[in-house]
């Protein structure tokens, strides 16, 4: 691959069109070269400009923004808590995100949050193609910003190529060096910004930096590092084509109406060189300059049809949309389209685009079903909290009257920000003894001090008459505190007949 | 040496082995798995540098790190120690009856308690102290040695029938065994004992088995089958049964005189986790 255009015998570039290299850009996924164990065809996407590159740049700029940003935003929750806006706190066992705080018992707002991630991964995906893999995925904005560096230090795709060619040079070797070493240094900062989520940021950024941090981060930092530099770096593309699922699963969940980067081959075909002043008559409007191919990251061919290599980024359109300016034919040969509207104007039908379809309601009714759920439960989510263990080791033990005892370990949750007074108590079952471990007998309820954001562990043990077990099945806890109470039912084991 | 045959199809040479006209081709190896290959070696001589490897005859291999698993167990148990201390300290001072009305020392207590009890009593009294068959149960409110905070205390550190000097001891005769009494004696006192713990028994042994159970059993158990905490004697009127509740079990153990025994603690614990152990097996929810 050494050449970058397609040279005639007399040494002159081929001319697609006036004034249009022809570029010998192969797709690297083609069916005729495909086998079954390829070396990678190593890609050298081309910068180019347009719509589609300035969206991509904006969101670029956006998501990394956020993602370094982040662990730095402050968010004051008093004394009793950290005041860092987003924090895994691992060591506490809390995750704070805002306003929203959430204990280790409370892990299905992170399920939540995970149906809420695919069901709208679902539903971008049904509506508009792969926008997730285009223009959001960590994967391909690192791999973008990685190229960006690439472009910046060793200069454009054909300048890319003849470097690759070239016999080592000094000039080579410092081009290498200074891109591999930005990449590192892009690499550390992703690493080290990821660790920021799981402590205090302004802590630990000086813990990082005077050798004091705990080796956990260190290895966090380097082991991200490696993964950055690697999959963002070196293994590009081939993350996307083999390593992650989405393309397939995507593959199975799309149709034709979802809106996709689409080469319109109903307006293109047949393709071929076009000479000024020839008729566009009887021809399709591609006139086969690969400046598509040329342009693309994942180094494919757009106009092999829809393919799980495809990350629907849009810079093939920007790509041909110049093209098409230059020779005077409309834009958009390329375009965020449908199959389906290849078919209707195949058919001398009009293109249409169907945005309500089964699968975009049902997406997006669940969608605002769990998104409701979550709100709600978060808006009304109880700083108070009570979970009851029996024992069931041994599950009853029978005293030398016959009287049955059950144990029980409670735990009182106190999500407040102050410390509390929770009044415990016990119903629902005729009890001869109810016993509080280290605190004597439970006449009607107990007051028991919980620490702000901290949980209290209590056993309570319940005793049975012998003549009141065949009507004791169950017990009710009540925990209160202020206008808060809230109530668990728990089973009483009267245990074997004897 | 001969020239080695070229597959025609795939350009690689064959290895000249052939099968039934299939002939095996000698596809080299690819190279990250020859990179991955020298390198293992590589890391595996560095390890024998640095770290122990080679076993000798009285010891081993220590390399220049001198890295111990035992030697860093040994460090976290310290600081873990040093950690603890404080409270360790005051679980020491502490009466038995501070610690129950302290919190922060009763959870203490608890917790090493409940890691004392897993590794040296579970094995006997079940990992809940639900007990078994000859394995007294810790949870309910039948104590035959006392179920006071200090009596568990006290049993716990000379155990019983153990070979501590002051440990709680006492033996029930093997009447049946021993030709103390007759068999036939030993099943009226079966029936006798059935009697007083509130179950049918055979009216006419039970009346020919009074005299017999105030001669030889009312000693420890009492006259009326209670039982002598003195002795360890169980109540035989309360209808928990270490050695079974059947009245084969019962007679089984008239005739037997079975007598577990628990060990000394006294010298493989030391006075705190003894300590810590009798606040947990109290507040498993029997204790008086």
């Amino acid at each position: 691959m050494t050449v970058h255009t397609v040279i005639s015998p007399d040494k002159r570039p081929v001319l697609a069109a006036d004034g249009v290299v022809r570029s010998d850009a192969v797709a690297s996924n083609s069916a005729a070269n495909r086998k079954l164990f390829a070396a990678r065809v190593p890609i050298y996407p081309k910068e180019g400009s347009g719509q589609y590159r300035s969206f991509k740049w904006a969101m670029m700029a956006i998501t990394l923004t956020i993602y370094y940003v982040t662990p730095w935003l402050r968010w004051n929750r008093g004394l009793s808590a950290p005041n860092q806006a987003v924090l895994v706190d691992l060591a506490h066992e809390r995750f704070y995100f805002f306003f929203i705080e959430i204990w280790p018992q409370e892990v299905y707002y992170i399920t939540g949050l995970l149906i809420l991630s695919a069901v709208a991964l679902f539903l971008i995906n049904a509506l508009f193609g792969r926008l997730w893999c285009g223009y959001s995925c960590p994967q391909t904005v690192w791999t973008d910003l990685f190229i960006w560096i690439e472009t910046k230090i060793e200069g454009d795709r054909n300048a890319r190529m003849r470097l690759a060619a070239a016999p080592w040079s000094m000039s080579k070797i410092a081009k290498r060096i200074s891109k591999h070493t930005v990449w590192l240094l892009f690499a550390v900062a992703t690493g080290g910004a990821w660790v920021f989520y799981y402590n205090d940021a302004p802590t630990l950024l000086h813990q990082l930096l005077t050798g004091t941090a705990s080796y956990g981060n260190y290895f966090a930092v380097l082991g991200l590092t490696f993964t950055t530099y690697t999959l963002g770096g070196l293994m590009r593309e081939q993350v996307c084509t083999y390593m992650c699922p989405w393309p397939r699963i995507q593959a199975a969940m799309t149709d034709n109406e979802a809106l996709c980067v689409t080469y319109r081959r109903d307006r293109g075909e047949p393709r071929g060189a076009h000479k000024k002043g020839d008729s566009w008559e009887g021809r399709g409007s591609c006139i086969d300059c690969n400046q598509c191919v040329a342009v693309c990251p994942m180094g494919i061919d757009i106009r092999d049809g829809a393919q799980l290599e495809c990350i629907n980024c849009g810079l093939c359109i920007d790509a041909c949309d110049d093209v098409m300016r230059k020779i005077g034919q409309p834009r958009r040969l390329i375009a965020y389209d449908t199959e389906a509207n290849i078919s209707r104007r195949q058919h001398g039908e009009a293109a249409r685009y169907r945005f309500v379809r089964p699968r975009t309601v049902l997406y997006a009714g669940v969608l605002a079903g769990v998104s409701a759920v979550m709100l709600l439960t978060l808006t009304f989510r109880h700083t108070l909290d009570l979970d009851v263990l029996r024992d069931r080791n041994p599950d009853y033990v029978r005293l030398a009257d016959g009287a049955v005892r059950n144990a029980y370990t409670l735990k009182l949750m106190n999500r407040g920000r102050e410390a509390r007074t929770l009044d415990l108590s016990v119903s629902g079952v005729k009890a001869r003894q109810v016993r509080l471990i280290g605190d004597g007998e439970i006449v009607s309820s107990v007051p028991l001090r919980v620490d702000a954001d901290k949980v209290r562990t209590v056993r309570v043990l319940v005793t049975v008459a012998r003549a009141d077990l065949s009507a004791s099945h169950g017990l009710t806890f009540s925990l209160a505190a202020g206008g808060e109470k809230r109530e668990v039912d728990a089973v009483f084991v009267p245990g074997a007949a004897r | 040496m001969s020239k080695r045959e070229i597959d025609q199809v795939s350009g690689t040479e064959t290895t000249g082995h052939e099968w039934d006209g299939i002939k095996e081709l000698d596809t080299p190896m690819p190279r990250w798995w020859l990179v991955a290959f020298w390198a293992t070696i590589i890391w595996s001589i560095a390890y024998w540098v640095v770290y122990p490897a080679w076993p000798g005859i009285s010891s081993y291999t220590h390399g220049i790190w001198d890295h111990s698993q035992r030697d860093e167990v040994t460090a976290n148990v310290a600081v873990l120690k040093a950690e603890r201390a404080g409270r360790e300290a005051a679980l020491a001072k502490a009466s038995l009856a501070d610690i129950q009305n302290n919190p922060d020392l009763l959870q203490f207590a608890m917790a090493e308690g409940k890691t004392a009890f897993g590794d040296n009593c579970a094995p006997c009294h079940g990992a809940g102290g639900q007990g078994g068959h000859g394995y007294p149960n810790l949870n309910d409110d039948v104590w035959l040695w006392g179920g006071k905070l200090s009596d568990i205390e006290h049993t716990i550190t000379v155990g019983v029938r153990s070979t501590a000097a002051n440990t709680r001891e006492s033996q029930m005769p093997g009447f049946g065994r021993d030709a103390v009494l007759k068999p036939a004696q030993v099943d009226d006192l079966a029936e006798y004992v059935l009697h007083i713990s509130g179950r049918p028994a055979d009216a006419r042994a039970v009346k020919r088995a009074t005299g017999l159970f105030a001669d030889n059993c009312a000693g420890c158990h009492g006259p009326e089958g209670k039982g002598d905490r003195k002795f360890g004697a169980p109540n035989l009127t309360d209808n928990e049964w270490e050695y079974g509740p059947t009245r084969d079990d019962i007679h089984d153990q008239i005739w037997n005189g079975h007598g577990g025994v628990m060990p000394t603690w006294g010298g493989r614990l030391s006075p705190e986790e003894i300590k810590a152990l009798a606040i947990y097996v109290h507040n498993l929810g029997g204790g008086e």
